[in-house]
């Protein structure tokens, strides 16, 4: 890990550089500007002071915050997508407010913030608290959610007092003590950083290595069991590394929020992917973001806590997966819906033409909008409009000002298919179903829509090739489809009215 | 030790909370059998086969596998959980659950190899649902899932094949498709033990019947023991069964 500190640091270095230079070249170009702004509106300038302080990487605290705050959302994102898939949410949250006590009893060690006594007091702490949330639930009739709502409200109870204690000792209010209950960035020491390398190298070690246990023991536990898999152990490793997450996570985002830090990234890749592996990479990256915006939206705001951003980057990231998602996103399932209802409509429009060729025993080509509009009882409007999609999509021709829709071999198909799935239904239903024949049409009016191929050849199997539908009208089939697409003079223009 | 019966259980005694649920099981099942538990509800098919297989404490008794205890014989176990067991939103796919099958046979560290998709895919193509390999689970019908349950356990290779009702919430097609490959199984020799809710199908199904209710009530081959005095013994008292009971003998008459 040190290494890849050290590459890390010089890609800083280099990036310093470079972005030094910019920035000289900006402040000569803004200073007389930046002199104007200071005296109509000082925050503003403050504002670029804060946020090229922030990109220069000068100031080392600014490095040790940013670098803290990516790595944190790594080991979260990575651990955190394994307690969603395992509905153990609460367990993050519960866990995550346990190690308070821990992290105090760790500052009054040495009555200093040394990383290694507090991360040693918080992990104990944590593993305590999940301990007693497994007596509770062994020794009561109490369940797991009530368990870890107890635990997680007395330890995070006696933690409060103890931080208050100790900021009532005299060296105790300038500890930064109170630092660990909503997070600080800037807090971030060197020592703290490569405690931070070192906990979420070993979550990324430990999950590569040993990823086919994790996933068969998330999945199936029974099975994993049966299949010699220490389920129990892979278990009690994955919370021992929660609680490494959390520990190293809590200066940065803080005690309270921390548990956000463990889902919010891991549910929006959960909504984004279905494999997950996939859902590991894209937590991890969601995470690290959300803790490098964070941490630079709190150096801004001249050092605010920086848990309360994190956490809002990563539900931004949320908000993002959640409306924007391409297959469970909510504007996706509303395009999805809309398309489907679009062709609906024009299956049925088709479905219309069909039934006025139909009506004039398939004399004479196409149909009139008046017509159409009869048939449908719709406005001329809606009946041209109609037409206009079904033009768009290359299944009608628009003749007489727009005022005749003409099918092209494949709206002819399409109607007669369309046609063919709403007879065959009805009568399906009943003669397999035995409803009585005024009873049906309303149903296959949905289900004409969604038979397949396959279901529709089955169909025609079981009811023998029948030729007539329950109300006495002829069932098109493959045949009429094909006739109408035999290849004539006027093809793409004529309509397919002609049957013999 | 080749002569072991695949499954040998003596004297078993499971408890919840103390609360014992199978009392004094003593079982024999001799090699290639397609065996069906069958018992009303609460009579402890499951704890059964899941204490047969060690994922539950017993408070007493002993369970062998091929002549050893099952912590040492699990790779010649293969398992078939209740579908209602895992949840099918979870990130994975078909491919993903069937290679889990392989997983007992690679070691710590490994990778599932070529090889191990291959099996997958051959043991996916068995029950019709390689066309579904890359798709995610969720996506699928109840049967389909049971299906591809079906083809993990395949993928695993055992001898032995503990099944925890297969046939529930299946339609018809999977059922036939399931009981095929059962007979495949026993064909090459494995043995099988069944948990099977449904008594009229039951007869049909098995070679064999344990008929449980918190201990045996009878096993044996299923013309011997599929009588109207055993089915009472197991659902005893219990009268909406016992008609079913009068049903599945009337059948059989």
């Amino acid at each position: 890990m040190s290494r890849s500190a050290n590459i890390s640091s010089r890609t800083n270095r280099t990036i310093i550089r470079l972005l030094y230079l910019l920035s000289s070249i900006f402040y000569l170009l803004c200073a007389h500007s930046a002199h104007a702004a200071r005296i109509g509106d000082i925050s503003e300038t403050t504002l670029w002071d804060q946020a090229l302080r922030f990109f220069t990487f000068q100031d080392p605290s600014v490095r040790y915050a940013l670098l803290g705050s990516m790595l944190l959302g790594i080991s979260c994102g990575l651990l955190g997508s394994f307690l969603v898939v395992r509905k153990m949410a609460l367990v993050g949250d519960a866990l995550s407010h346990a190690v308070l006590p821990g992290v105090a009893l760790g500052f009054l060690w040495n009555m200093s913030k040394d990383p290694v006594a507090i991360f040693i007091g918080a992990t104990l702490a944590g593993l305590l608290g999940a301990g007693a949330v497994h007596l509770i639930k062994q020794t009561t009739r109490l369940k797991e959610d009530t368990a870890l709502g107890l635990v997680l409200a007395s330890f995070f109870a006696v933690g409060i007092c103890m931080v208050t204690m100790i900021q009532r000792l005299p060296t105790g209010n300038k500890s930064g003590i109170d630092k660990f209950l909503f997070g600080q960035a800037a807090a971030i020491g060197a020592s703290d950083v490569k405690l931070m390398a070192i906990v979420t190298g070993l979550a990324v070690v430990v999950i590569f290595a040993f990823y086919k246990e994790f996933l068969v023991t998330s999945f199936d536990a029974a099975f994993a069991r049966a299949a010699g898999f220490p389920a129990q152990l892979i278990h009690y490793t994955l919370m021992l590394l929660l609680a490494f997450a959390v520990v190293i996570a809590l200066q940065a985002v803080g005690v309270v929020l921390v548990s956000a830090m463990l889902i919010t990234p891991a549910a929006a890749a959960y909504l984004l992917t279905d494999r997950m592996h996939r859902m590991l990479l894209l937590a991890s990256l969601f995470g690290m973001f959300a803790g490098a915006l964070g941490a630079f939206l709190s150096f801004l705001g001249n050092n605010l806590p920086t848990g309360p951003f994190m956490v809002l980057a990563a539900t931004a990231v949320f908000g993002m997966a959640f409306f924007f998602g391409p297959r469970h996103g909510i504007v996706a399932r509303w395009w999805r819906q809309r398309s489907r209802s679009a062709r609906t409509q024009r299956e049925n429009t088709l479905k219309s033409i069909y039934q006025v060729l139909e009506g004039r025993e398939f004399q004479g080509e196409g149909a009139s909008l008046r017509e159409l509009a009869e048939r449908r009882r719709e406005t001329l409007e809606e009946v041209a409009q109609q037409a206009a999609a079904l033009r768009a999509h290359g299944l009608a021709t628009l003749h007489d000002d727009g005022n005749h829709v003409f099918l092209t071999p494949e709206g002819w198909q399409r109607a007669c298919a369309i046609v063919r799935n709403h007879r065959l239904w009805e009568l399906y239903l009943t003669h397999e179903a035995r409803l009585a024949a005024d009873h049906v049409h309303e149903d296959a009016e949905k289900i004409e829509h969604v038979l397949g191929e396959e279901t529709v050849r089955e169909l025609e199997r079981r009811l023998a090739f029948a030729k007539t539908d329950p109300h006495g009208r002829a069932i098109p089939g493959l045949a009429d489809a094909q006739r109408g697409t035999a290849p004539g003079p006027r093809d793409d223009l004529v309509g397919f009215g002609k049957r013999p | 030790m080749a002569d072991a019966p695949p499954l040998e259980i003596h004297d078993l005694t499971v408890a919840y909370h103390k609360k014992p649920v199978l009392w004094g099981v003593d079982l024999v099942v001799p090699p290639g059998k397609l065996v069906g538990i069958v018992g009303p509800n609460g009579a402890g098919k499951s704890t059964l086969i899941k204490a047969a297989m060690g994922l539950l404490p017993v408070s007493s008794g002993w369970v062998k596998v091929f002549g050893e205890s099952v912590a040492k014989n699990f790779r010649r176990v293969g398992y078939v959980p209740q579908r209602e067991s895992v949840d099918w939103d979870f990130p994975v796919s078909v491919m993903d659950v069937v290679l889990m099958g392989r997983y007992g046979k690679l070691g710590l560290l490994k990778r599932p190899t070529k090889d191990d998709h291959d099996k997958a895919r051959e043991c996916l193509d068995k029950v019709k649902m390689l066309p579904y390999a890359n798709r995610q689970i969720s996506n699928l019908s109840g049967g389909q899932q049971q299906r591809v349950f079906l083809a993990r356990a395949l993928a695993q290779e055992s001898e032995l094949y503990f099944m925890d009702e297969p046939f529930a919430g299946v339609d018809a097609a999977t059922e036939s498709a399931i009981i095929a490959l059962l007979h495949e199984l026993r064909a090459a020799g494995k043995t099988l033990l069944v948990v099977h809710h449904d008594l009229p199908t039951a007869r049909n199904y098995f070679d064999m019947l344990l008929l449980l209710n918190m201990r045996v009530v009878a096993f044996g081959p299923t013309e011997e023991v599929f009588n109207y005095e055993t089915l009472q013994k197991t659902y005893g008292g219990r009268l909406t069964i016992l008609s079913e009971v009068a049903e599945a003998v009337r059948v059989k008459g």
